[in-house]
């Protein structure tokens, strides 16, 4: 039975006025991987400082072990944060960023007397955490010095030396190119096993939020929109939001006609879903990867291929169904304007309950007219040696 | 093609700079190691040893005021740049309105109100401050000494240099990264410590140039002790002044007391921005 470590009790944070964030409940476990998942401004990072202490909720309660701590301070509290571009001092040397906590004098619980570690101990522990971070023989480098992943890894040990509790990171991928990304999540993943720390992540990056957390929380304009595993987040997505933020989604409107029974363009459909009212109108997604392509005749539904995308593993193909445009994932080339046939499996197929995100999101029409204003665009080639021209200069 | 054409640009300032700073600064060496007759002597800096009074003075004089600047500015400092930026703006001209006004506008103000029967004695006698004192020490007091003294000098290069100081400390303060504090709150700092191990030596660079930008016009000053030191209180600026014009005309010795407080001067700061260097290299000003 996992132990719960952080609670947030119906926290709400308002700036002049202006909430940002609106009624949180939320608890996370020890040694959790917890992701905050969202678009800027919904609320994730306000989540992130109020855990650290540089914000104070204006209504609402957060507990740490039991104890609440809403007017604890950040030094005081056994919490440590990897910075949104890393926030390493200028002035001092690798080592002595990863050594700035342990330098601090910290109240001994028995005694209440000031206790500095001894040289040797900081000595030791700062390169231990270099050989974690693998930047081993770095300590007497100038922070300025240091790519950016470097100083990423710097940041990350100098939280962790001091062996937090709970290790906050506020978008720490987000300066760095996508290949060393991706390095750093399996690296980060591998840190937050091995020392079992828990970990509060908070990304704009859905991929990032699926491959590494044990528990996502997705939120929108300051409320969580839905909490799970990855796999749930993905699979089962409770609203329109959610299933447009995570992974790419047709989402349809539908009508529930039965368990198990869903009616889209006038056509049934199986499904898995259950517990819905009779002809209760409803959101269906149906992710790109679940349709099936087949000739014409033999499609539940037909349509016309409008534009094919070369992604390497696949192609995207957006295909027009009755006006509407649905994006479709498939290995097997369909040439634009030829004429399609579709299935889908019932576990392809999930129903939402309408929400005010209805209608928001899920049509794919704006992405093929992008697309095309591209491929019509005219050529001028005098217009490109212009260009060329320029970057010579 | 581009570089030269920026040389070619900078050119008349680098004439400028040649006529009226290099050619001046060679024709004090010239003049400091010359006697009267025109030939070549060390006589003129053997002289300076009757003036280390002076020297001393002067330099005494300015380093306490660099440091009542700084002991003034820096806090204030502090507290502007965390203020809203419509306090910063309104405050920042208060603190340099005083230098809009002329330099020497300025210092006779100061002259009227600490003379003797200046502004500042008279409130004391009319709140009977003089009375008071006389009736418990049994003493004859009818004025404060204020003018023609060391304090008096020290008040005004404090008065005039302040913004000096100020300018140049809140500009790096200012600028300062908010999430550097945080981050070291976040590793366990209280106040105290986040000041002492990230505010002030990231603060460094603009001390540095602040205090520059008081003790070198402080010590070498000569209005200022004139007006306010009544000529009691020689400064280097006033031994200078008197080898150029007046009948101790001797500019041979003045050169060479210039040239040796240029020296001096040169050596601190150097000295000084060594130290800095060592401290504070990622933020400058």
């Amino acid at each position: 039975m996992p132990k719960e470590l952080i609670r947030l009790a119906n926290c709400t944070m308002a700036f002049d006025g202006e909430v940002v964030l609106d009624n949180i409940n939320l608890y996370i476990n020890d040694q959790e991987f917890l992701t905050l998942l969202g678009p800027s401004g919904c609320g994730k990072t306000t989540t992130l400082r109020i855990i650290g202490g540089f914000q104070t909720p204006t209504q609402g309660d957060v507990f740490f072990d039991g104890v609440r701590i809403n007017d604890v301070p950040p030094h005081k509290r056994t919490i440590n944060t990897v910075f949104q571009r890393y926030a390493l001092f200028p002035h001092l040397n690798v080592f002595e960023n990863i050594a700035f906590g342990l330098r601090i004098p910290k109240t001994d619980p028995e005694s209440r007397r000031k206790v500095k570690l001894p040289e040797s101990e900081i000595q030791e522990r700062v390169l231990e955490m270099l050989k974690v971070v693998n930047l081993k023989g770095f300590e007497k480098r100038a922070v300025s010095s240091l790519s950016g992943g470097q100083q990423q890894r710097v940041a990350i040990a100098r939280a962790l030396v001091n062996r937090p509790k709970v290790l906050l990171l506020d978008e720490p991928l987000g300066a760095l190119d996508l290949r060393l990304r991706k390095d750093m999540q399996i690296e980060l993943k591998r840190i937050q096993q091995a020392m079992g720390i828990t970990f509060i992540y908070v990304t704009h990056d859905q991929e990032e939020a699926l491959a590494m957390s044990d528990t996502v929380v997705v939120m929108d304009e300051g409320k969580i929109q839905q909490i799970g595993t990855p796999e749930d987040i993905y699979n089962e997505p409770k609203n329109a939001f959610v299933a447009d933020f995570i992974g790419e989604s047709n989402i349809i409107d539908g009508i529930m006609r039965a368990d198990g029974v869903v009616e889209i363009f006038n056509r049934r459909f199986q499904c898995l879903d259950k517990g819905f009212a009779k002809d209760e109108p409803v959101d269906v997604v149906i992710r790109p990867e679940d349709v099936d392509i087949v000739p014409e005749g033999q499609g539940q539904l037909k349509g016309t291929v409008t534009s094919v995308t070369f992604k390497g593993m696949q192609y995207d193909i957006i295909v027009d169904f009755y006006g509407f445009k649905w994006l479709i994932q498939t290995t097997d080339l369909s040439p634009v304007g030829s004429r399609i046939g579709i299935k889908i499996d019932p576990d392809g197929i999930h129903v939402m309950k309408k929400s005010h995100y209805s209608g928001m999101f899920g049509d794919y029409s704006s992405y093929s007219e992008e697309y095309e204003e591209i491929s019509d665009a005219d050529y001028d080639p005098e217009a490109e040696d212009q260009e060329a021209e320029h970057e010579e200069e | 093609m581009k570089k030269n054409k920026l040389a070619l640009f900078s050119a008349p300032y680098v004439l400028w700079m040649a006529v009226f700073v290099v050619i001046p600064i060679l024709m004090i060496v010239v003049y400091a190691f010359s006697s009267a007759g025109g030939g070549f002597t060390l006589e003129n800096f053997a002289r300076i040893g009757d003036y280390m009074v002076v020297f001393t003075r002067s330099f005494k004089l300015a380093f306490i005021a660099t440091a009542i600047c700084l002991l003034l500015g820096y806090p204030v400092s502090c507290f502007l740049a965390r203020e809203g930026p419509r306090f910063q703006r309104v405050a920042m001209m208060l603190i340099m309105l005083p230098m809009w006004m002329n330099f020497l506008l300025r210092t006779y103000a100061w002259m009227s109100l600490l003379e003797n029967t200046g502004l500042l004695n008279r409130f004391f006698e009319a709140i009977g401050l003089f009375d008071l004192i006389n009736g418990i020490f049994g003493t004859n007091l009818e004025y404060f000494k204020m003018i023609n003294t060391q304090g008096a000098v020290v008040l005004g290069m404090v008065y005039n240099f302040l913004p000096f100081m100020i300018l140049p400390i809140y500009s790096v303060i200012v600028k300062l990264d908010h999430r550097l504090i945080e981050a070291a709150r976040d590793l366990g700092a209280d106040s105290a410590t986040v000041f002492r191990r990230v505010t002030l030596p990231l603060s460094l660079p603009g001390v540095l140039s602040g205090i520059t930008m008081v003790f070198v016009p402080a010590v070498s000053t000569f209005a200022i002790s004139q007006l306010l030191g009544g000529g009691k209180q020689l400064l280097l600026g006033n031994l200078i002044e008197m080898q150029f014009k007046g009948t101790a005309y001797n500019p041979q010795l003045g050169s060479a007391v210039a040239l040796v407080m240029m020296l001096v001067v040169v050596v601190c700061m150097t000295v000084m921005n060594r130290f800095g260097e060592g401290e504070e290299q990622a933020v400058m000003l």
